[in-house]
């Protein structure tokens, strides 16, 4: 595994500089995760579907992006619907996007009593994971870390049930929400454990009901934030809480005393408020705008990134990347080219 | 009656879930609901409007947004079934998506404020504007909850007739709050960053027809 085309000023591996960032230790540059998906069935040209029909479509996808761009993770992600598909959601086929869910498969609160925890050896789109995950931990060698992505027990019930359903159970029914989130807990816990053993490096959970935007302090404080907390305790490696684009700057020190490693920046975050707020006690990682992304040349994509690295602060512990967690299928290569030139020209000063 | 007390103490109320509290304001802005439920819907929209500006703050979470409208929805319901015999002039729909949370806001948002709406559910273009075409409506809400979704409003101005079209299309969801530009990029005429905005943008797109169908 060769460095990365961005390293350009060291010999610094992605790793090393994912390392040094989350202990506090000096890099060449910011490190950048730049969570390219979609865009792997477009250098192979595949359509999506294709491409993530088979792993080895997906690893080589994953390959050539990270030559392409030179980023510092490989992300094996699908899709979140793949997950819901464990549990028994249709998964929805775009052309032009990630995969979807179909209609929710809980649609009498009653279901939740005769519902399993799936056991992954029967969920054949997360098997294709783990494959995925056991080859490029071969092809990355030690240099390059895999994240891998989980959708948070308390965010899961969205596609269970779709979202208005969920919060009118939250509200009607809470005891059958008890029964689901331990399910789900449980589901998530294996799944995690599952990519930690395939080779990933770190778990993300996607768990947008931690956020002040997305649940009101009494789901958060009785059932989002001690959820959290369980899983990340159970959880065997590092782990990055994401909230997909919702802000989390009211959920940041309940992030930090669960004991995640990193904690995701939305783009309606102030960075420097966050930066500051965390003080070094966690690294943040954010918070370009993907949508805007779609429309950046050089000159708007070196000011994003010497203003996300200025917003980090010095001696910071920041990882750049953008907001959602999946860069939009129409974002063009020329912009994400113009990014990864942008960070190799101003990501090692503050 | 005093609107801002109503308007302040109603949206507490409702932030509290508090049906008494609720129901007890509503009387006191208007103590003949039946005869006077314009009365009622006013207080009512700007409450929400409320809540719904502090969500964009960040001062409050998307389940309370929801919790409070659907709570208004029952209870505007109970005092006066709104406007069963009118002929919808609003029509509301998700594009390819079963994520439907941001349009229950909003259809329980126009509801309490006595708007008569057609709601579509979850639906495909052609399909939204064929139907947007056969129940003759004037004002289409799209909530898109991704960015392909977002950008299929194009092809549905497109299918309504493009710049000569009659139906005026109001857009909605986090595409739209994130990049703030894509409303005008896909030609819509409107876009909501809450669901609290609903009442108003209807009505200043239904203002708007207005000359134009005089001028007919």
């Amino acid at each position: 595994m060769t460095s990365a085309t961005l390293g350009g000023t060291s010999d610094m591996t992605s790793m090393e500089r994912v390392l040094n960032t989350l202990t506090g230790k000096p890099t060449d540059r910011v490190p950048l995760f730049l969570p390219v998906t979609l865009h792997g069935a477009k250098l192979l040209g595949l359509t999506i579907r294709d491409y993530f029909s088979k792993a080895e479509h997906v690893v080589e996808g994953q390959l050539r992006l990270r030559a392409r761009y030179g980023h510092d993770f490989f992300y094996p992600l699908s899709s979140a619907a793949a997950e819901a598909g464990a549990w028994g959601c249709e998964v929805v086929y775009h052309d032009d996007g990630p995969p979807n869910t179909g209609a929710p498969v809980v649609t009498r609160f009653e279901q939740i009593s005769g519902l399993a925890v799936p056991r992954l050896d029967e969920c054949p789109g997360l098997l294709r994971v783990l494959e995925v995950e056991r080859q490029l931990h071969q092809r990355a060698a030690g240099e390059v870390p895999i994240l891998g992505v989980i959708i948070g027990p308390t965010s899961l019930p969205i596609m269970q049930l779709g979202f208005e359903r969920y919060l009118d159970l939250l509200s009607e029914r809470p005891e059958l929400f008890e029964r689901l989130l331990q399910l789900n807990e449980e589901f998530c816990v294996t799944w995690a454990n599952a990519q930690l053993r395939a080779g990933c490096t770190a778990i993300g959970i996607f768990e947008p009901m931690i956020s002040p935007a997305m649940a009101d302090p009494s789901i958060r404080r009785r059932w989002a934030i001690p959820s959290m907390r369980r899983c990340i305790a159970r959880i065997q490696g590092p782990v990055v809480m994401h909230g997909g684009s919702a802000r989390m700057r009211g959920a940041l020190e309940d992030v930090i005393a669960a004991g995640a490693a990193i904690v995701a920046v939305s783009a309606e975050d102030s960075l420097e408020e966050m930066a500051a707020a965390a003080a070094g006690r966690i690294t943040l990682v954010g918070n370009l705008n993907a949508l805007d992304l779609r429309r950046w040349g050089p000159d708007e994509a070196a000011e994003q990134v010497k203003r996300a690295v200025a917003a980090a602060g010095p001696g910071r512990r920041f990882i750049l990347a953008d907001n959602h967690g999946e860069i939009p299928w129409q974002v063009p290569d020329r912009a994400l080219l113009a990014l990864a030139e942008a960070v190799r020209a101003h990501g090692g000063s503050a | 009656m005093t609107i801002p007390t109503h308007r302040h103490d109603l949206a507490n109320a409702l932030l509290e879930l508090d049906r008494v509290a609720v129901q007890r304001i509503l009387q006191r802005a208007s103590p003949n609901p039946a005869a006077a439920i314009a009365e009622l819907e006013q207080p009512v929209v700007e409450a929400l409007q409320e809540i719904g500006e502090a969500w964009e703050r960040g001062d409050l979470s998307l389940s309370q947004v929801y919790m409070s409208a659907r709570l208004c929805e029952e209870l505007m319901g109970e005092s006066a079934p709104p406007l069963a015999n009118a002929r919808p002039r609003v029509a509301l729909a998700v594009l390819e998506d079963h994520h439907l949370l941001g349009k229950r806001m909003v259809l329980s948002i126009l509801r309490s404020a006595g708007v008569a709406v057609l709601d579509y559910g979850s639906v495909g273009v052609a399909d939204l504007a064929a139907r947007a075409v056969r129940d003759g409506v004037e004002v289409v809400l799209v909530s898109a909850l991704m960015l392909r979704s977002a950008l299929k409003v194009k092809e549905l101005i497109e299918r309504l007739g493009g710049t000569a079209r009659s139906v005026r299309v109001a857009v909605g969801g986090a595409p739209f709050r994130l990049d703030t530009e894509l409303w005008r990029e896909v030609g819509a005429d409107a876009v909501g960053l809450s669901a609290a905005e609903a009442p108003a943008i209807v009505a200043r797109l239904l203002q708007a027809r207005e000359p134009a169908e005089a001028s007919r």
